[in-house]
């Protein structure tokens, strides 16, 4: 079998992104500890910045990334059923990334870098930060031609012939990625390394935070896609049924691939550098990505209802119970949604153009995307590992309800860390402190919820190293099942002859459209560092 | 295989769904609109540039300079330093109920300047100029936080604000009672 000799690289993504993932989760319970001043001989800022900057690196680039990737190559092999088009290059960007990881993972542990993951200048890293992270982000883009490559090639191979959905989804992931990354790219390659190296004195901050900005927003659908793809394509069938509707869930990727980009000014509503007409030209856009998530929430619950009604649900609830609430891939996909719904409603406060400064760099922020981030779209890569695992392994999931507790607990540990977060944030607890020090009435009303998040993390961190005992004992000592037996199921598609919209089976014309609403969001905003004089800085310690 | 391809297929409870979504989006977009072109809610703005490595000299954020100050025809104005570990002076008393204007540079890294349970927020970022415009409705002691990390000595960015109900400012100030 052609498939089987790519395996072992799949699984090296997905190890390197889980083991990242489950020592970040060892900062993470330091890191709320630390930061609730219960254990007084723990309070170090140096150690608690350290931490912060290794554990948004690790979950924010390396999971992500790591997991993006492995996840992509399988996607492309199993849905197109063809083998892996370049599989040395592959091999090239794992180790390209693998090694910017080793890297940056070095001068941050030994507090080198306590940049946080967002960089931030004119605080200076060590160099070897800043390249550590362009490697990383050098390494995905070989991934990320490859799977143009494999679209165009299967395109070719079946003239006419419509993309399966997951593979259409993971290419318009690809061509996000590539558009997304030139931002964070210019800024490291073209200000920070030659700035850590001592090659140019001084770097303007207002342009290095423009450039992190149009990286920035359209990472999230970065991270989310592959989570779309599992609601999509997996959840489905597990269930029981079938995907609703077709040409809405290949416009929803590219809706999302389409306004993700141009809108990354909403992280910089409160900054000094732009006025207020781009802030509010992105402020719109910024809504209108709010389609393809809620077209993706209706398509995937009438799914789900479906499979619901066909088990026998009645009434217009009645379908919920019905549903296999026992396969932890619907699991995961409600536990999800739960978690988005709260989530989404936390999105629209930060978007909001004027209500932002209330909860802007607040203990709000970190609240929100973790319940995001690390609840709805961390959950459903869990679901996704279940899901392929048999099929890289070539063994059942070790018996038993394991990856039920593990999937409840850990949503039950992020609304009791993420709860608590939102409120603080409201209080006006700052982000990114490792202590309480302000000597002001206000700070004393904090406590509990400080003390509330320690539980959260607390159950998290079970429920992580649940995780990667499951994983790893299934691949050890897992049932072996047979090569049918270990298929993915993805939701079927029409039936061939059926030709889906041209614009829904290529991107050409999604790129020109990008690029223009690019030059149109960004040009100006980009080039008036360059119109006018502006003043750089310095590096500093920290 | 084959045939032409197919016009896009959109299911009737689709198309009512897709009905409520616009009109959610629709509905903040409008908010956002209206509060912002007709009640003048937005963000702090306007690319106006320093050099935070020389603020000593400038004119506005030389030291002697800075603080809250009443224009003659009444607008009260703050002009504040933002710098590691503090925003300076590291006091300041202004009246509730009237608009403020608060000038920030840093003079060195990023800060973020966020008062609590107010809007009173901007990011001050090397290089930049922020301005923020804000009233505060009830007087009492507020804390001025640094809130964008700007390095070890983060947690203890903070100054404070004092805002005074208009009589104890009117009592203070008593050029500013004048028309
Ligand atoms: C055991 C579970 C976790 C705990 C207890 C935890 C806790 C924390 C804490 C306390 C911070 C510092 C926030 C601050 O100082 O303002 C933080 C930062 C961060 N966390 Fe987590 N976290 C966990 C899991 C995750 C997950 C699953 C993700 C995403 C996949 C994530 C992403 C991040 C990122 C990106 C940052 C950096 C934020 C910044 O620089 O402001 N975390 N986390
Ligand atoms: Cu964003
Ligand atoms: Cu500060």
């Amino acid at each position: 079998m052609p498939e089987s000799s790519f395996k072992p690289l799949i699984l090296s993504h997905f190890w390197l992104a889980f083991g990242s993932f489950g020592l970040a989760c060892v900062l993470g319970v330091y890191q709320v500890l630390e930061r609730s001043g219960l254990i007084p001989l723990m309070q170090s800022p140096e150690v608690y910045f350290a931490s912060v900057s290794t554990h948004g690196v690790l979950m924010a680039f390396v999971l992500t990334t790591f997991f993006i990737m492995g996840f992509g190559y399988l996607v492309a092999t199993t849905s197109l059923k063809m083998p892996l088009a370049h599989p040395k290059w592959a091999t090239a960007g794992f180790s390209v990334s693998a090694l910017g990881t080793l890297m940056a993972a070095i001068p941050l542990l030994l507090g080198k870098a306590s940049v946080l993951y967002t960089f931030y200048p004119p605080v200076q890293a060590n160099v070897f930060f800043y390249l550590g992270a362009a490697l990383l982000v050098v390494g995905s883009w070989f991934w990320a031609v490859i799977m143009v490559v494999m679209f165009g090639l299967w395109k070719k191979a079946h003239p006419g012939a419509t993309v399966p959905l997951p593979m259409f989804a993971t290419t318009a992931n690809a061509i996000l990625w590539l558009w997304t990354s030139v931002g964070v790219a210019l800024e490291v390659v073209f200000q920070l390394i030659p700035w850590a190296l001592g090659w140019i004195d001084t770097i303007d901050v207002g342009l290095a935070r423009t450039l992190f900005a149009w990286t920035l927003h359209p990472i999230v659908y970065f991270w989310l896609i592959p989570a779309y793809i599992v609601l999509y394509s997996l959840v489905p069938k597990a269930a029981g049924g079938a995907l609703f509707s077709h040409d809405l869930a290949r416009l929803a990727f590219v809706l999302l691939l389409v306004f993700g980009l141009p809108i990354g000014f909403h992280h910089l509503y409160m900054d000094p550098e732009h006025g207020q007409g781009f802030k509010m030209i992105h402020a719109v856009g910024t809504f209108f990505v709010m389609l393809p998530t809620l077209m993706t929430g209706f398509t995937v619950i009438a799914s789900l209802e479906q499979a619901g009604r066909k088990k026998g649900g009645k009434g217009l609830f009645g379908w919920i119970g019905k549903l296999p609430w026992d396969h932890p891939v619907v699991l995961a996909a409600i536990l999800a949604f739960l978690m988005l719904i709260a989530g989404g409603f936390g999105g629209i406060v930060n978007a909001s153009y004027g209500m932002n400064a209330m909860v802007h760099n607040t203990a709000w922020v970190p609240g929100h995307f973790h319940l995001i981030f690390g609840g709805t779209t961390v959950i459903l890569y869990f679901a996704a590992a279940y899901a392929v695992w048999p099929k890289l392994t070539g063994r059942a999931l070790i018996e038993g309800s394991l990856p039920l507790v593990q999937l409840w607990s850990w949503f039950i540990g992020m609304i009791i860390l993420s709860t608590p977060w939102h409120i603080l944030g409201l209080l006006g607890q700052p982000r990114r402190i490792s202590s309480v020090a302000y000597n002001s009435l206000l700070t004393l009303a904090w406590d509990p919820y400080e003390l509330a998040m320690i539980i959260g993390g607390l159950i998290l961190l079970g429920s992580a190293f649940l995780f990667l005992h499951i994983l790893l004992a299934s691949q050890r000592k897992g049932l072996r099942i047979a090569a049918e037996e270990a298929e993915i199921h993805y939701a079927d598609e029409e039936p061939e002859g059926t030709r889906v919209p041209a614009l829904l089976n290529g991107f050409g014309v999604w790129n020109l459209v990008i690029l223009l609403l690019m030059l149109a969001n960004f040009g100006y905003p980009i080039a008036q560092f360059f119109l006018f004089k502006t003043f750089g800085s310095t590096g500093w310690g920290y | 295989m084959s045939s032409s391809s197919r016009p896009l297929h959109i299911d009737p409870l689709e198309k009512k769904w897709l009905k409520v979504a616009f009109a959610l989006i629709a509905l903040f977009v409008g908010v956002i609109l209206y509060t912002g072109f007709f009640q003048h809610v937005h963000p702090p703005g306007g690319m106006e540039t320093i050099d935070s490595a020389a603020l000593h000299l400038s004119e506005e954020f030389a030291e002697d300079r800075l603080g809250v100050s009443v224009a003659p025809d009444g607008a009260i104005k703050v002009t504040l330093v933002a710098a590691r570990y503090g925003f300076y002076p590291r006091s300041i008393k202004v009246p509730a109920g009237r608009p403020i204007t608060f000038r920030i540079a840093s003079a060195d890294v990023l800060h973020g300047l966020h008062v609590p349970m107010t809007n009173l927020a901007t990011m001050v970022v090397p290089g930049y100029i922020s301005t923020v415009t804000t009233r505060f409705p009830k007087p009492g002691e507020y804390p001025l936080l640094c809130n964008e990390y700007c390095g070890m000595g983060h947690d203890h960015m903070w100054s404070q604000l004092q805002v005074v109900s208009q009589e104890d400012w009117d009592a203070l100030t008593p050029s500013s009672k004048e028309p």
